[in-house]
């Protein structure tokens, strides 16, 4: 499945009721199978354009499309959210079982897939845990299964891992990677870590500060699967320059003006 | 070279149990009005001894008397309480979730709910009689407040993050209201329980006080009367176990419900 992202402009108002421009102007294509990071400086807005393509925010202008096969009972994405958002009240299994809930799938039905993509995520032996009883890594493995639970023809992840420590960040970086050589879904990965970005993606967007407009889109010329090694590479270093140039000044000009 | 230990600070915020003193508190409380009264300093029409009000107490379980007046009382505050709390999580849940019911309902609930309670009695009395509809109503609407606003409350402060995650996994109206918003309203809920409980046990015994001629309320007015000091006792007794009971059924059943708070 290909996303299209046509010209699109996000507004929002204000408190004042002034308008203030989120993006401006996006043009992005992600291909199919394609492992896309969206990077830039703090309020970018790069969680606003994974909320559009989500459809939980509407753009003001331009168009977001889909291209390819699509089922009738799949749904085009999901999302995994940076601070999980799993529900305190479900445990692990049900937890996951929620996408297909609204799907309709029949409860024996719903149990079956749940606990496939709950091995296939090394929750195995977890199902009857609360999230509470979880740790940070564990908890979002779960995000990560609900979300594949739907089997979604593009998986939608807004900062995934930066609310874990950074062993466990690393981790699961090559989890979700070897999750998604098995899968082959169209990721669109939003991060704030330049690292992060260079070593899983197949090519890198990097966006300006507020207004967001993409300023260069640069491909990752390293192989698959990406191993530790490759964090020594040249061109995972010219790669990981490359964008820090990109984004530095502009991050230093979103630091004196103090934006967030 | 001079050595300086780490003090140990921590002893400034240790908090020790002290299960000995707690149950000789309530002890050490009976048994010092059991002496007063048996010195005969305290006459007992004032107070009477804990033995005696225990006595009296058996006496008239034995009797059935007790227990007719309790199972008045209870049915009074079960049938009015099941009902103030069904319309308050109804309605709470309603104005928590549809914009025009919280439009209506805000200014509605602020006119009305700083009216005590009670003070409605003689209008429900000349509504539905002095019968037990009038006792009954009181209680409902005493219960009623407590249990919509903390409903309310409780549903406008739904995590969004979780109304965002249910969206966006295809949760339509219907779907949040019941996997999101009531859920998170649940302990919000359990608390307007339990604030519930203590307010109709208060508007039981003050509606009977009124305007009754059985349950427990009653039963203390018409001892005061008869200058039966020790029936008093008993009956002011059995409210204290009534409202211990009932919290701790409350206690009971929340941590069933709300399984995902134990730690």
């Amino acid at each position: 499945m290909r996303v299209l992202l046509d010209d699109v402009t996000k507004a929002y108002a204000d408190r004042s009721g002034r308008a203030v421009e989120a993006l401006a102007g996006v043009s992005i294509t992600a291909e199919d199978e394609e492992l896309l990071a969206i990077v830039g400086p703090s309020g970018c807005g790069k969680s606003t354009l994974l909320n559009m393509v989500a459809g939980l925010l509407a753009p003001s202008a331009g168009s977001i499309a889909f291209e390819g096969e699509l089922p009738a009972a799949r749904p085009p994405t999901a999302m995994v959210f940076q601070e999980f958002a799993l529900f305190p009240w479900r445990t692990v299994q049900t937890n996951v079982e929620l996408g297909l809930e609204e799907r309709g799938l029949p409860a024996a039905e719903r149990r079956v897939v749940a606990r496939r993509f709950i091995e296939l995520t090394g929750l195995g032996g977890f199902e009857g845990k609360y999230p509470h009883q979880l740790s940070g890594g564990m908890r979002q493995r779960v995000g990560i299964a609900r979300a594949l639970a739907v089997d979604p023809a593009v998986l939608l992840m807004d900062e995934p891992f930066s609310a874990l420590d950074a062993q466990t960040r690393q981790l699961m970086q090559e989890e979700l990677l070897a999750t998604w050589e098995r899968t082959r879904k169209t990721i669109l990965y939003v991060t704030h870590n330049i690292h992060e970005a260079v070593w899983m993606a197949d090519r890198v967007v990097v966006l300006s500060r507020r207004p967001g407009r993409v300023l260069e889109i640069v491909p990752i010329e390293l192989k698959r699967p990406r191993t530790e090694a490759m964090l020594g590479e040249p061109a995972f270093v010219r790669a990981v320059e490359r964008i820090w140039a990109l984004i530095k000044s502009q991050a230093q000009a979103a630091l004196r003006e103090g934006v967030a | 070279m001079k050595l300086v230990r780490v003090p140990d600070r921590a002893r400034a915020l240790e908090r020790r149990e002290h299960p000995i003193a707690r149950v000789l508190g309530v002890l050490g409380l009976l048994v010092l009005w059991e002496a007063l009264t048996r010195t005969g300093w305290v006459p007992a029409l004032f107070l009477p001894s804990p033995l005696g009000v225990l006595a009296a107490g058996v006496d008239m379980l034995r009797t059935g008397e007790l227990l007719t007046h309790l199972v008045t009382s209870l049915g009074r505050i079960l049938l009015g309480f099941g009902l103030g709390a069904l319309g308050g999580v109804s309605v709470g849940l309603a104005v928590g979730v549809f914009s025009q019911a919280e439009a209506v309902g805000n200014p509605l609930s602020a006119a009305t709910f700083p009216i005590p309670k009670i003070a409605l009695l003689p209008l429900l009395i000349l509504w539905l009689g002095i019968g037990e509809a009038s006792k009954v109503a009181v209680i409902m609407l005493g219960v009623f407040f407590p249990m919509a606003i903390n409903t309310y409350t409780g549903v406008r402060h739904a995590d969004s993050q979780l109304l965002r995650a249910a969206v966006s996994f295809g949760a339509g109206r219907w779907s949040l209201i019941r996997k999101v918003m009531l859920p998170s309203a649940l302990p919000m809920i359990f608390a307007g329980l339990k604030l519930g409980a203590g307010t109709s046990l208060l508007l039981l015994v003050a509606a009977e006080m009124i305007a009754a001629n059985s349950g427990i309320g009653y039963l203390i007015l018409n001892a005061q009367n008869l200058m039966e000091t020790t029936t008093l006792m008993v009956g002011i007794v059995l409210l204290s176990l009534l409202g211990l009971v009932s919290h701790w059924l409350l206690t009971r059943l929340e941590r069933v419900a709300i399984p995902w708070k134990r730690v």
